[in-house]
């Protein structure tokens, strides 16, 4: 009989404060046998008392974790409301949003990524939402926020925050990405996990009341208005072009809740305009202002930048849609394997056009695919997650996911992608990302054409 | 008070219930005044709708700049501190085509703003209204028309004298270096009628292809790019980044390999990366000049001179002109004493990566 200890396969290992440096070392050079040692070791340390330091050492009677009762389970805990807003695990402090040094040159016009190397499920905690701003953020007084409707309309209107609630909500579930996420990737590999390289990626519960409502209410002319342009209210009052058909749709909504509760100030609150599929810079936050009109605005964020620069010197531009894309965020970048065995390969996919309808995974670079398991819901414009088994022989491995969505869309490799559109564009990078996992367990962030 | 309706009657209110809903929506929202129109609808279109009347030219511009706009964007749009460079890269010939050539020959690494615009109204609207960055729509009409044109003097777009008004604004878009440079045909606008009907995009046809192909899909695998080693530990200890428990941890990026970044020779290492993100290589190639000299022109230049490294650090840091020419290098206050020291040195070694 195997000790609980010994279990071939175990992937149990120390917290990462018994490592020394010697250890880390030794991790980094591919040996595992140090593992067992860091795990006495840090069983001796994890036991209350001498005893159970020299029961590990000796001959274990069992897990010091079972046989000395934690304190949690001897002592009385903390009380209701101790914290009026409930807060994550200290055990969960890695897992916050964060920037990419060197990205941007001052924090108030710049990205911090969501830590998708952690998270389950699609819907991402509104605290760990990325954010991405030109002019710094703001905690708008909702009580004196206005909602204008002008251009093209036979009466141009204003709203309350009062009044857009009072109206029929509606609640849909929806991907925003950046047109800019793994943008630094364009060229070559640049960042080291995923939280840099698909980080600008989060999905929520939005709520809020359809924008068509709204428009009809002023008698907008959908004839000859086919364009609308957004507006915030901060410094930089964003604008971009928005399409009426999606408009017209029912699916652009004007939204004040996520996930629940209402905005958070870096997400627009007490107004943003949801725009499904769309790249996350028209989803235009602290929404002060929606114009109709009859030709597309060319604004600062659709003439200078969110333009995708081709081989031949010329931009596309107004390149709006989120084509499909997927990325496994556990193995990723970053990560360690503790040892050989089964693993869960987990990840994202999503796709502007609609549902997600398979994703296939490789072990071997994109030689051999296998079909992964949808996990639902399966959402139009929304995450979907997607898991599969792996049992990791420890040799080396390259990970990589693909999907493909309900219009047929296959996602593009590296390759194909730079063969029609080079490498300079910055912009809607949908390529297969890959995770390299080495003999020692490391995955690194590679890129296979 | 809801009675006994026929059967009939029901389906024909539900029906009209439908189709009037906007209607119903009575007591919500309330028609704007004009004056609100006016306060909050400052949007400029390409075809000039929105603008509003008023003057200015270069020179009044060039005031405005130094007083607003430089501190972050240099004297003369170049500075690459605060936000990319505004100004640079464009050339006569491109006022003549109205394609930037070097967009597509990559000959200037970092696209400028004046490289890219296509539409001189979207300078116009943007300095409008978020312009300067932290005193946004503070600036009048007459102000804004000065330091367009003060930009576009720079790029030698516009004479110093030439007055920028609703009218003659036309015939500067005219003249936009990049005006030709965009295209609509592409398959991420999939809405509306495409470009052959006057719209923007392809209808939403998708460039690029793939195929589900599950075995043997290719004789082998090429990897084409890995993460180079100072960008793990350029992004800190990836183990704290990740849950602290678990099947799969983040990789400890000791503190010695954090700490070696810093050191003589770490840093030497990752000079060339730290001149990347700085902006540095945008004006000087290693091997050759670019706005500013090579690195190894520079480094020839002081190689006997015994203050080069505090020469050097002074002129990074505070910039100046006429030792290479007439163009400024332009000053650089937030690099940190290390990271003027090491670019110094790596210059004083001749840009090299080992
Ligand atoms: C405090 C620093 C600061 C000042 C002062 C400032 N700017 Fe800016 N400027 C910025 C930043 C940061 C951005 C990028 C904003 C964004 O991300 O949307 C920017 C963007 C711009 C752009 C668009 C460039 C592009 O490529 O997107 C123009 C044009 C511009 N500024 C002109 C001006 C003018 C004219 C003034 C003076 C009236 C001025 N700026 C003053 C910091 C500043
Ligand atoms: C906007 C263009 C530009 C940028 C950005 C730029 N330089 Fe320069 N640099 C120049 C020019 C022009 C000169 C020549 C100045 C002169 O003639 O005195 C120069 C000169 C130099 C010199 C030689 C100084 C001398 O007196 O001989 C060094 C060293 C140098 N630059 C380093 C840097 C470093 C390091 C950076 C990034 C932190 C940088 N430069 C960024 C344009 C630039």
């Amino acid at each position: 009989m195997t000790e609980w200890n010994e279990r071939p396969g175990r992937i149990r290992r120390a917290p990462e404060n018994f490592l020394g440096p010697a250890e880390i070392e030794a991790v980094k050079q591919g040996r595992r046998d140090f593992l067992r040692k860091a795990f006495l070791s840090a069983s001796a340390a994890l036991g209350a008392g001498a005893g159970a330091a020299a029961l590990a050492q000796t001959a274990p009677a069992g897990d010091p974790a079972i046989l000395n009762l934690p304190e949690w389970s001897k002592t009385l805990g903390m009380p209701v409301a101790t914290r009026g807003y409930g807060m994550p695990s200290q055990y969960e402090a890695g897992l916050i949003r964060r920037q990419s040094p060197g990205l941007t040159q001052t924090a108030a016009s710049s990205v911090a990524f969501t830590p998708l190397q952690g998270m389950f499920g699609i819907i991402t905690p509104s605290g760990l939402h990325f954010e991405r701003h030109h002019q710094g953020w703001h905690d708008i007084d909702p009580s004196k926020h206005r909602l204008m409707i002008n251009g093209l309309v036979r009466t141009p209107m204003v709203f309350t925050m009062e009044d857009l609630l009072r109206l029929p909500p509606v609640s849909r579930i929806h991907f925003i990405e950046c047109g800019a996420n793994t943008g630094m990737e364009w060229g070559n590999v640049a960042v080291p996990t995923v939280q840099y390289t698909h980080g600008m990626l989060s999905c929520s519960e939005y709520t809020g009341v359809r924008l068509i409502d709204l428009l009809e209410m002023c008698g907008a002319d959908l004839k000859k208005g086919r364009y609308l342009l957004a507006e915030g209210a901060d410094g930089s009052s964003l604008t971009r072009t928005i399409p009426m058909e999606l408009v017209e749709s029912g699916e652009v909504l004007l939204a004040y809740g996520q996930n629940g509760e209402m905005l958070r100030p870096e997400n627009g609150y007490p107004l943003r305009l949801v725009v499904p599929g769309v790249q996350g810079v028209s989803w235009v936050k602290w929404l002060r202002r929606v114009e109709v009109g009859d030709k597309p605005w060319g604004t600062k964020d659709e003439a200078v930048h969110y333009i995708d620069l081709m081989p031949d010197g010329i931009h596309r531009q107004y390149t709006s849609l989120q084509e499909a894309k997927s990325v496994i965020t556990s193995p990723s970048g970053g990560q360690i394997l503790l040892d050989k065995g089964y693993y869960n390969i987990t990840g994202l996919a999503w796709s502007g056009r609609g549902k997600i309808k398979r994703v296939d995974v490789s072990t071997d670079g994109g030689i051999n695919w296998r079909p992964a398991r949808l996990e639902t819901p399966i959402l139009s414009k929304a995450l979907t997650r997607f898991n599969i088994d792996w049992v990791w022989d420890g040799k080396p491995a390259i990970l990589q996911s693909r999907c493909v969505d309900e219009s047929g869309y296959v996602q593009p490799t590296y390759g194909q992608l730079r063969a029609v559109r080079g490498t300079r564009s910055i912009y809607h990078n949908n390529a297969i990302q890959s995770w390299l996992v080495n003999e020692a367990g490391e995955v690194s962030n590679v890129q296979v054409l | 008070m809801f009675k006994c309706y026929e059967k009939a009657a029901l389906v024909v209110a539900l029906l009209f219930a439908q189709t009037a809903m906007a209607a119903s929506f009575e007591g919500i929202g309330r028609a704007a005044t004009p004056a609100e129109v006016q306060a909050w609808d400052i949007d400029v279109r390409p075809d000039f709708v929105g603008l509003p009347p008023g003057k200015g030219n270069a020179v009044l511009g060039a005031e405005l700049w130094e007083a607003k706009c430089a501190m972050c964007h240099g004297t003369f749009g170049e500075s690459n501190e605060i936000f990319t460079p505004l100004v640079g890269g464009t050339t006569e010939e491109d006022i003549r085509t109205g394609r930037v050539k070097a967009l597509a020959d990559g000959s200037v690494p970092q696209r400028t703003t004046l490289m890219k615009v296509p539409t001189v109204s979207t300078l116009w609207d943007f300095i409008h209204r978020a312009m300067p960055w932290t005193e946004p729509k503070s600036l009048t009409p007459d102000q804004v028309y000065s330091l367009v044109a003060y930009l576009l003097n720079l790029a030698g777009v516009v004479e110093e004298e030439f007055q920028l008004d609703q009218d003659s604004i036309r015939q500067v878009q005219e003249r936009m270096p990049n005006r030709n440079g965009m295209t609509w045909k592409h398959g991420l606008w999939p809405w509306g009628p495409g470009v052959t009907q006057g719209g923007i995009g392809n209808g939403g046809i998708p460039d690029v292809k793939n195929v589900v192909c599950m075995k043997d899909c290719k004789k082998e695998v090429q990897i084409a790019s890995r993460l180079p080693e100072y960008a793990w530990d350029a992004h800190g200890n990836l183990a704290e980044q990740n849950r602290s428990w678990g099947p799969i941890l983040g990789k400890p990026i000791s503190a010695a390999a954090q700490a070696e970044a810093s050191t003589a020779a770490g840093r030497q290492k990752n000079m060339l990366e730290l001149a990347k993100l700085k902006g540095c290589t945008a004006c000087h190639g290693v091997d050759h000049a670019i706005v500013g000299p090579a690195y190894k022109d520079v480094a020839a230049k002081y190689k006997d001179r015994p203050d080069a490294l505090a020469y050097l650090m002074a002129k990074i840091k505070n910039g100046g002109s006429g030792v290479w020419g007439e163009v400024p290098m332009p000053p650089h206050p937030a690099l940190s004493d290390d990271e003027l020291e090491g670019l110094a040195q790596w210059v004083i070694s001749g840009g090299k990566v080992q």
